[in-house]
């Protein structure tokens, strides 16, 4: 895993350069054999009560406006609980795909050149950025990215379905998204009641 | 006696060395010191507490990247594991499946590799035993004598009814729940605790293997229901992988270290790295060779006895590496069997979908974290799995429910476009619903699966590497087949929608050996000196004041996961070494 011994060292800017210009190719290379060895990584004993990520984070701050954006979009405040902003969602992706390992960076190369064509995509059709035009001019774009359609609108789709489930995981994994889906759970009991009459009955099992 | 800061500190000389702190060490080491030896614990990696280092509660949230699985900590970031596939500087040599070259074993899916082999290895005292399922299968009558009952593989030198005592009182030490079934080869303990309540999912799909025949029981976990000295029973919260402070989810650094060290006759020393036992003119082993990762110096602390339980590869590897002119080819070794005769549980899944589980009620289902059914393999089973072609069994156990959510949390089979209060909707709706079985299955000993020392690489240490062949049967890969097929039955049993079609030829899928982490079977034991490495109470046939404390001893490999076997046999072999060491039956260095 940390690359074969005669292969040359590249630099962290050059390997991520290399990633994002060749995201055609991301799929198909061994990415590990020019994963950025100079980037500090979790090791494989890391204090697990403290939450320490070592390595810095990638995006702009246009790049996470974008993300924010975007984010409040795919999981907006609602009846079920606050948007995906309100729990730090645009500083998970950051941290997500900033890491500097094989599975974000290929998310990464996935991810940025999504940002910069949302951005371009809202700049030709409303003259302003992603972040900045109104929110129904946001949704409006989004709709037309998950109708299926062009070749062209299968990238803007496959992106789309990417940045939408890191950012629902990363939502549903926090206390607040807990509430929004539904999950009870880690709480001590002294016992394990197993399901309540109610569930049994949904179950048809009484 | 107790810990060692460093190793100047240790006595020169001990009853008993134990290599590895594990299921295997810490039984051998509380049986040792409990019976009045001085014994000396290495253990490769470094000193770990889970009653302070456990992340108890935390959420994915907690974690970096929501604890996702990456190549620095493989079973996500909250396992308490220290190591891994891959221990930086210790490699071994596997081969690659398409090339059929040697390569590093690597960080790998287990499923998706290359790798023909894959080697999990923990680097911190307890070793595997702080993240490991605690499924606490007894074996049965017949998983002793395979060969009798149906012509393949190997019988054991020993019988349950031998062993039935030993797994008696290891029960006691270690606390599992389970219920008494009477089921002939799955043999009941009187020692069960109360076992938990199933959960929805589990009833409904309890029901719906009935339908096949197929009988779902209570599972066996090494989880406290019921206190137990020192351990507080399970809170039914928090994941049981990520270590246990309380002591419910027995580890061997809560429930069998600190017992031993209670007894004032235990040294333990961490951070030290066996390379070889070593003998006396008269080949009676007097010590082992250790390299000090504190000091960066090699050691050589002396011994009466030696015991291995550095996990069944590691264990094989200081045997190899252990050669003299007496022993050339390994100490252990001069039947020609060391390393040979390696196995590993085989592992389908099935994942799928009930309709019956969307929109539940609100209710936590967290339980021990682990399955709360199982089903055992049964008459029906054996039937149709008999006319495919595969002679061996397996266990079944269920997963889904309403688990702490994480990273890939399903949003539903509408997924695709899916965003805003809409997509919320659906992820309520659907959370909880999708369910797998899964099932861990026997592998027939074949003569293409082995380790043996790699001819040329070193790790940091410069102690030689292993490097492993690896070949499945078709019996295997038919019993795979029919694991698919049977989880798919028992899914649309249960009124769901399996997620694909059941393979018709699971070649394809075969795990790389070894990925389940159930190594077996390279030091066995045999009736006979020609036939194994060590005789019926895992004493080596060379060497008798060394013993083989892991599952290196066993002969078959069964459905029912190693660990408690490991620590009934350990007990059994350390108790019969401590009298025979006292009676002069087993001779020991002056």
């Amino acid at each position: 895993m940390d690359g074969s011994p005669t292969s040359l060292p590249l630099s962290r800017r050059d390997a991520l350069r290399r990633i994002v210009a060749a995201s055609a190719l991301a799929a198909a290379l061994d990415i590990t054999a020019f994963a950025a060895e100079d980037i500090a990584r979790i090791g494989d004993d890391p204090n697990l009560l403290a939450k320490e990520i070592p390595w810095p984070r990638l995006l702009t701050a246009e790049e996470k406006r974008i993300v924010t954006a975007l984010g409040d979009l795919i999981i907006p405040a609602d009846q079920y609980g606050p948007a995906a902003s309100a729990v730090g969602i645009p500083d998970f992706i950051d941290e997500w795909v900033s890491a500097p390992y094989p599975e974000q960076q290929k998310d990464l190369s996935v991810i940025r050149p999504g940002l910069a064509w949302i951005d371009a995509e809202a700049r030709t059709r409303f003259g302003k950025g992603f972040a900045e035009v109104d929110p129904t001019q946001q949704t409006a774009l989004l709709e037309d990215i998950v109708k299926s359609g062009s070749p062209a609108n299968k990238a803007a789709y496959s992106f789309f379905k990417l940045i939408r489930d890191r950012v629902a995981g990363g939502y549903f994994s926090t206390p607040e998204g807990w509430k929004a889906i539904g999950y009870t759970g880690n709480v001590p009991s002294t016992e394990f009641a197993g399901p309540p009459p109610e569930v049994l009955q949904h179950l048809g099992l009484v | 006696m107790a810990f060692l800061q460093t190793s100047k500190t240790r006595a020169a000389r001990y009853d008993v060395v134990v290599i590895g702190s594990g299921a295997a060490g810490g039984m051998a080491a509380l049986t040792l010191a409990k019976a009045g030896a001085k014994v000396l614990m290495l253990e490769a990696g470094r000193k770990y507490d889970p009653v302070t280092e456990t992340p108890m509660f935390q959420t994915n949230a907690d974690a970096p990247l929501r604890g996702a699985n990456t190549p620095d900590k493989p079973y996500g970031f909250f396992d308490a594991t220290i190591g891994g596939w891959v221990v930086k500087d210790e490699p071994y040599t596997v081969k690659n499946k398409v090339s059929g070259a040697w390569q590093d074993g690597t960080f790998a899916k287990r499923d998706a590799t290359d790798q023909n082999f894959m080697w999990w290895r923990s680097r911190m005292l307890g070793g595997r035993t702080n993240h490991w399922g605690r499924v606490s299968l007894r074996m049965g009558p017949d998983d002793f004598k395979p060969r009798s009952t149906d012509g393949l593989g190997f019988d054991w030198p020993i019988s349950y009814e031998e062993i039935a005592p030993y797994y008696d009182r290891t029960d006691q030490i270690v606390g599992i729940f389970g219920s008494k079934e009477g089921i002939r080869n799955d043999p009941d303990s009187d020692f069960f605790l109360p076992a938990p309540k199933p959960r929805g999912y589990e009833l409904l799909m309890q029901r719906g293997a009935k339908k096949l025949g197929i009988p779902v029981i209570p599972a066996r976990i090494a989880v406290l229901t019921k206190p137990m000295p020192g351990r507080a029973p399970c809170f039914y919260a928090t994941p049981c992988s990520r270590g246990c402070s309380i002591g419910a989810a027995f580890q061997s650094t809560t429930s069998l270290i600190p017992y031993a060290l209670e007894t004032g006759n235990l040294d333990i020393l961490t951070n030290a790295m066996v390379r070889e036992v070593t003998l006396d003119a008269q080949g009676r082993a007097n010590g082992v060779h250790f390299f000090d990762k504190a000091s960066g110096q090699e050691e050589h602390v002396l011994a009466r006895a030696v015991v291995l339980g550095a996990s069944a590869c590691e264990s094989a590897r200081i045997l190899f590496n252990s050669r003299s002119a007496r022993f050339p080819q390994g100490l252990g070794n001069s039947s020609g069997h060391l390393g040979r005769w390696l196995t590993d549980s085989t592992a389908g899944e099935m994942s799928g979908q009930i309709p019956a589980l969307e929109n539940m009620p609100l209710h936590n289902e967290d339980g021990v974290s682990f399955q709360h059914l199982y089903a055992p393999w049964s008459e029906a089973q054996a039937k149709s799995a008999k006319a495919m072609g595969s002679p061996r069994g397996y266990y079944t156990s269920f997963g889904g429910g309403r688990k702490m959510p994480g990273l890939s949390v399903s949003l539903g089979p509408n997924a695709g476009g899916l965003f805003g209060t809409k997509l919320k909707e659906e992820a309520r709706r659907y959370y909880g619903s999708f369910v797998s079985a899964s099932g861990r299955g026997e592998m027939v000993p074949n003569d293409k699966c082995y380790a043996e020392l790699d001819p040329e690489k070193k790790d940091r240490f410069g102690i030689p590497v292993l490097r492993f062949h690896w070949k499945w049967n078709d019996y295997e890969i038919r019993q795979v087949e029919h694991m698919q097929q049977t989880f798919a039955e028992i899914i649309e049993a249960s009124g769901g929608k399996a997620s694909r079609q059941p393979l018709k030829d699971a070649s394809g899928v075969m795990t790389a050996g070894g990925s389940v982490n159930h190594e077996m079977g390279v030091t066995r034991m045999s009736a006979k000196p020609e036939d194994g490495v060590t005789n019926s109470f895992s004493q080596v046939w060379d060497c008798p004041n060394v013993v083989v404390a892991d599952a290196g001893v066993f002969v078959s490999s069964p459905y029912k996961n190693p660990t408690l076997t490991i620590m009934a046999l350990a007990m059994r072999a350390c108790e019969k070494l401590q009298a025979g060491m006292k009676d002069g039956s087993i001779p020991v260095p002056a």
